[in-house]
């Protein structure tokens, strides 16, 4: 009963494995000669400007399509020294990026300041924390959410509390920091907090303030802000070094730069 | 034709097509787990378990964990005698209802508790006028994990209820027990395995809650931060503070299956008499 069905099975089996194997590796070539892909490591706070920056610079050249992995630079760094197959890695702040030239991971050991970014408090709305003033953040009972130190925003957020202990009393940001509720991954995360009312106040980077219109934000005088650098680098690893230097150069150019301010960060070639 | 030595060739393809996709999963799966045992054993990593910040992180991780698992049995337990024994309109519709959480991704699971328990929440806001708020509290984590984790033990034990013996519970019925002997002298003795090896299950799956846990509960050492929690962000500061965390929680994970299996192997040898 069960011979026919072997002799059927059996041919096909035989032929077909072996053809399979070709498919797949044939399959693996064909998508080698694919236009190429440019991956782009960026700050969780570039996520609105870069990718509008990708848009733009695929736009330019259709055989380049402009992949971004956003997320907390020490994030992005780990990720990184793990073997991350990256391209350029855009940080919000010197710290990761060293680590990594210390490493030899950066192409040539340069990168190259793009954008300065400064800090805001971000509140809700309807303001259920009844904060008006900067010195509010320290009342008792405040929700604040902010970026975990690790983050480089969470790190300038401390050290805008820590400045603002000069005009407001030296226990001013330990009273502000008991008020931390949670740490949050990303300076975007922190954000969506405040977004979803869950959090009374954050302390975020003005461009992020300026992607969430719907939000009340308080500014923190000059004087006892803290300015962000972020550079940009190609890494040493990239398959596309000319691609990458490409868009290196174009987030520097004017046209760049314009939709960097636009989102709300300083650009350093105005 | 079709003789016997025709045939051989087909199943020693057969074999290997058997053999070859079984290797590359148990490689998949084995592996990682063994490499991550293997370094932190190699660079002598345990001692980063000792760190406060680790040690309050364990600390929170096992409390949660068995004040959610414990919510599960309470609760659960007589949710799986009415599933298991109880004819009801909609009944199929309430089982979905309750296995949904485990398929969820985490994410969704994470959101979905903030927009119904949230400040600004479906439910949120009667506890805001009551002067509770859950998010960000230890509350939060035991929310999320018994929300992630509850259905499993409702669904191991049903399925205990529902293999205790028919005619063992007519017996009891027809000497005139009623519901409540029935369940507490027959059922909670006869799925008693079922029931245990729920509970590890669940308390397995609550430890390890990440996704809905930082978005609902945030992450706050001693508060919120537990120990998948700890690991994430551990990996910021160090990867060996990660690697040590992460094989602390294999090894209790591996404990706690071995335990189940013991469980289960005993009741199928019960069975076989």
């Amino acid at each position: 009963m069960n011979r026919p069905r072997f002799c059927i099975i059996k041919p096909v089996k035989k032929i077909s494995l072996p053809f399979i194997f070709l498919a797949l590796l044939f399959g693996a070539c064909q998508s080698a000669s694919q236009p190429r892909t440019l991956t782009v490591y960026a700050a969780a706070s570039l996520t609105d400007a870069f990718t509008e920056i990708g848009a733009a610079f695929e736009a330019a050249d259709p055989n380049v399509t402009v992949a971004f992995n956003f997320g907390g630079s020490q994030n992005l760094r780990t990720q990184i020294e793990q073997g991350a197959p990256a391209d350029i890695f855009a940080s919000a702040n010197l710290k990761e990026m060293d680590a990594l030239i210390a490493q030899s991971l950066i192409a040539d050991g340069v990168s190259q300041i793009f954008l300065t970014n400064q800090l805001a408090v971000t509140l809700p709305q309807n303001n259920p924390g009844n904060i008006v003033s900067l010195e509010d953040l320290g009342k008792p009972g405040i929700k604040l959410v902010l970026a975990a130190e690790e983050v480089p925003a969470g790190k300038y957020a401390r050290q805008v509390l820590e400045n603002l202990n000069e005009q407001f009393g030296a226990d001013f940001s330990g009273r502000v920091l008991a008020n931390l509720v949670s740490n949050e991954d990303n300076i975007r995360q922190a954000l969506a907090k405040v977004q979803l009312g869950e959090a009374d106040a954050s302390i975020v980077y003005v461009s992020d303030a300026m992607t969430a219109p719907e939000l009340k934000a308080i500014e923190i005088p000059a004087g006892f802000n803290v300015t962000a650098e972020y550079p940009i680098a190609s890494l040493a690893n990239s398959t596309n070094a000319e691609t990458a230097q490409a868009f290196i150069d174009f987030v520097l150019s004017p046209e760049g730069q314009t939709i960097l301010e636009r989102w709300g960060f300083t650009p350093v070639n105005p | 034709m079709a003789s016997p030595r025709k045939t051989t060739p087909f199943f020693k393809y057969a074999e290997w097509l058997f053999l070859a996709p079984s290797l590359l999963l148990i490689v998949l799966l084995a592996l990682p787990v063994f490499s991550l045992l293997w370094r932190a054993g190699m660079d002598g990593m345990f001692h980063f378990v000792t760190e406060p910040r680790a040690l309050s992180a364990l600390r929170l991780s096992l409390l949660t964990s068995s004040i959610s698992t414990l919510t599960a049995v309470i609760t659960g337990t007589p949710l799986a005698f009415v599933l298991a024994r109880g004819k009801f309109k909609n009944k199929t519709l309430l089982e979905l209802a309750i296995d949904l959480p485990v398929v969820l991704p985490p994410s969704v699971a994470g959101i979905a508790l903030l927009i119904a328990f949230g400040r600004q929440g479906l439910f949120g806001e009667w506890f805001g006028m009551l002067g509770i708020t859950i998010p960000f509290t230890t509350t939060a984590v035991i929310l999320a994990q018994t929300f992630v984790s509850a259905p499993l033990f409702v669904r191991s034990a049903r399925i205990g209820f529902a293999e205790v013996d028919p005619q063992i519970l007519e017996a009891a019925y027809v000497e005139g027990s009623n519901n409540w002997q029935v369940f507490r002298h027959i059922m909670i003795p006869l799925s008693g395995r079922a029931i245990l090896s729920g509970s590890i299950l669940t308390w397995t799956r609550a430890i390890g809650e990440f996704g809905a846990t930082i978005l609902f509960a945030g992450n706050l050492e001693g508060v919120t931060q537990t120990m998948p929690l700890a690991i994430y962000l551990g990996l910021e500061r160090s990867l060996g503070i990660a690697i040590a965390l992460s094989s602390l929680l294999v090894i209790v994970s591996i404990l706690l299956l071995l335990l189940t299996r013991r469980l289960e192997s005993h009741k199928e040898e019960t069975r076989d008499y």
